[in-house]
């Protein structure tokens, strides 16, 4: 099929699919139950199975058992729904199983607001309970890239046995755009499934899945084995970002998802006042992309978020200098317009901020 | 042109057909024909859609002279509440109705909740149509959606509104696309093909010819729902 119009949540739904995910587990939330509602209706015809859950932890806790037996399994929900199924993630890490988990993210704290925010970047950044981890975190800015990156999700998390998080704010869920679902990913190499996932050993094997460590040397084994093997493999290659209008830039707008969508409209909105502007657009989290930070022709880093203020600490600490960033946001799932940026960007410029 | 139509008006269609874009250009125009002293009134009813609503368009209606009324309670929370005032309309013959409704069959169902308020002659049923949607991708398809609208609003589609685009990527041949495709439609049930909606900003290749070959009124429209940088 060539392009269809789909909205954000039902274009993830399908690129699960397409992506070779058979299981579904969940509980609704705004702004993403779309994705529930079209898994629920198209799961079992492609002989898949969807589960409405009791609630988030039941949810994560199923997808761990799910992907403990090798399948492609997927979960989503919301801020408070992510803060739910924060233990779950760490069981699936520890226990080095993959799965797909979809962060829709809304205001907060709590409860919050329905509307869309980026406040839950340090959540899915950090989040996975407790321990020494990492969470790889990839983060689209428009539809097309959502599809694509849950594609490519599945086979992350199947390279490295590992959960990772599609990270979006709830606008990339709401809005409709053209999208089309024979885009190739990069498809990565997968451990043998006889090797370790329940259910697949070889005759007169048995695998293990590990939700606690042998002893404390063991637990650091594993850890040490983690962060000089699967992490340092991702750190190396696993970061995504993208440039625009950054070649005779002196200043550089910074922002992922919506709110990079409103400063590339700035950006060239300034560009027309002959300001060298451009955009820098981090698509991960975890791992960072550090490069394009160290540009030393940059005044400075005017990073935008619709938050107050998470991944400008990323920014801060892959520039090297704190004099150079500098932050405006909107939260609580207010959404900022180009106007106001290209407001800060001139009172940036002029050295008042 | 719009108030001719009959003085209740019902845009349905399945989420992401563009109803609400068409019903916000749609009641601007009908109160710039009808003029000041008529009173014109659009209902959001959408309790299902969380964004994109048409009372988030509100104060610029107001400004308009047009009555809005919401289905939430303070707008954004996500509690589906349906407040009395949207009664009024129905009983008002002094008054032009436009009622937004929400996407499918389920979005539709607050609406039983007046059935015995209205007469069903004063009503027309538009069903906007993006050929472009999964679920309403050919003629077959949007019959199965016609029929489970119908079913849910409990009265039948009196004509379909062409609203096929790929957003800021439609041109004039992706509306010929939505043509042939609701015209087989009407041709199979019988219902006209009332409006061609097309964003003027963005079909650029629009030409008089083009717009000969498109069925009902052809209505240029201009985007109050998506933001510029969307």
């Amino acid at each position: 099929m060539a392009k269809v119009i789909m909205k954000g949540n039902e274009a993830i739904a399908k690129a699960a699919i397409v992506g070779g995910c058979r299981y579904f587990m969940g509980y609704p939330i705004t702004p993403q139950n779309e994705v529930p509602e079209y898994l629920s209706r198209e799961l079992p015809k492609v002989g898949g199975t969807f589960i409405q859950a009791e609630s988030e932890v039941a949810a994560i806790n199923m997808v761990y058992g799910a992907g403990a037996s090798g399948a492609r399994v997927m979960t989503s929900s919301s801020s408070p729904g992510i803060a739910l199924k924060q233990e779950g993630i760490g069981y699936l890490i520890h226990g080095e199983v993959p799965a797909v988990i979809v962060s829709m993210m809304r205001g907060g704290p709590a409860l919050g607001t329905i509307q869309p925010a980026q406040s839950d970047y340090l959540q899915a950044k950090y989040g996975g309970s407790n321990g020494d981890k990492h969470l790889p975190v990839l983060l689209p800015g428009n539809i097309q890239e959502a599809v694509d990156a849950v594609k490519y999700a599945f086979e992350m998390a199947d390279h490295y046995r590992h959960p990772v998080i599609v990270c979006c704010d709830g606008l990339i869920g709401q809005m409709m755009e053209p999208v089309e679902f024979d885009h190739p990913v990069e498809v990565k190499s997968k451990p043998d499934p006889a090797d370790w996932a329940l259910g697949c050993s070889r005759p007169g094997e048995r695998n293990f899945i590990y939700g606690i460590s042998d002893d404390a040397p063991d637990c650091e084994r594993r850890n040490i084995r983690n962060f000089e093997g699967k992490y340092a493999e991702m750190a190396a290659t696993e970061a995504r970002y993208e440039e625009f209008m950054m070649d005779d830039a002196e200043y550089a707008m910074v922002g992922y998802g919506t709110t990079s969508r409103i400063l590339r409209t700035a950006v060239m909105e300034l560009r027309k006042e002959g300001i060298k502007i451009g955009l820098i657009r981090p698509k991960t989290a975890w791992p960072f992309p550090e490069a394009p930070f160290q540009n030393k022709n940059i005044k400075k880093f005017i990073v935008g978020e619709m938050s107050m203020g998470q991944m400008v600490d990323d920014v801060i600490l892959a520039c090297g200098d704190k004099t150079k960033v500098t932050f405006y946001g909107r939260c609580g799932g207010v959404i900022p317009t180009p106007e106001e940026y290209i407001d800060y960007a001139k009172k940036v410029i002029g050295g008042a901020e | 042109m719009f108030k001719d139509d009959k003085r209740i008006r019902m845009f349905c269609g399945h989420y992401g057909s563009g109803k609400t874009e068409f019903a916000v250009n749609y009641v601007t125009k009908l109160k710039e024909e009808v003029g000041p002293d008529r009173k014109v009134v659009i209902s959001d009813m959408d309790i299902v859609n969380p964004y994109f609503r048409s009372r988030e368009k509100k104060a610029e209606l107001e400004d308009k002279g047009i009555v809005v009324y919401g289905s939430s309670y303070n707008n954004d929370a996500d509690i589906p509440a349906v407040p009395a005032e949207m009664m009024g309309p129905f009983i008002d013959k002094k008054c032009e109705y436009v009622i937004d409704l929400g996407g499918n069959d389920v979005g539709t169902i607050v609406l039983g909740r007046y059935k015995e308020h209205y007469d069903p002659e004063e009503i027309d049923v538009f069903m906007v149509i993006n050929t472009y949607r999964p679920d309403t991708y050919d003629a077959d398809l949007c019959i199965e959606q016609m029929h489970e609208l119908e079913a849910g609003i409990g009265l039948k589609v009196t004509g379909f509104v062409n609203n096929t685009n790929l957003v800021r990527e439609t041109t004039a041949a992706d509306l010929i696309r939505g043509e042939e495709i609701i015209s087989e439609v009407s041709k199979r049930t019988g219902v006209p093909i009332r409006y061609t909606t097309y964003v003027k900003e963005v079909v650029k290749d629009m030409t008089p010819e083009i717009e000969a070959k498109l069925s009902g009124t052809v209505v240029p429209m201009t985007y109050y729902m998506r933001a510029s940088w969307m």
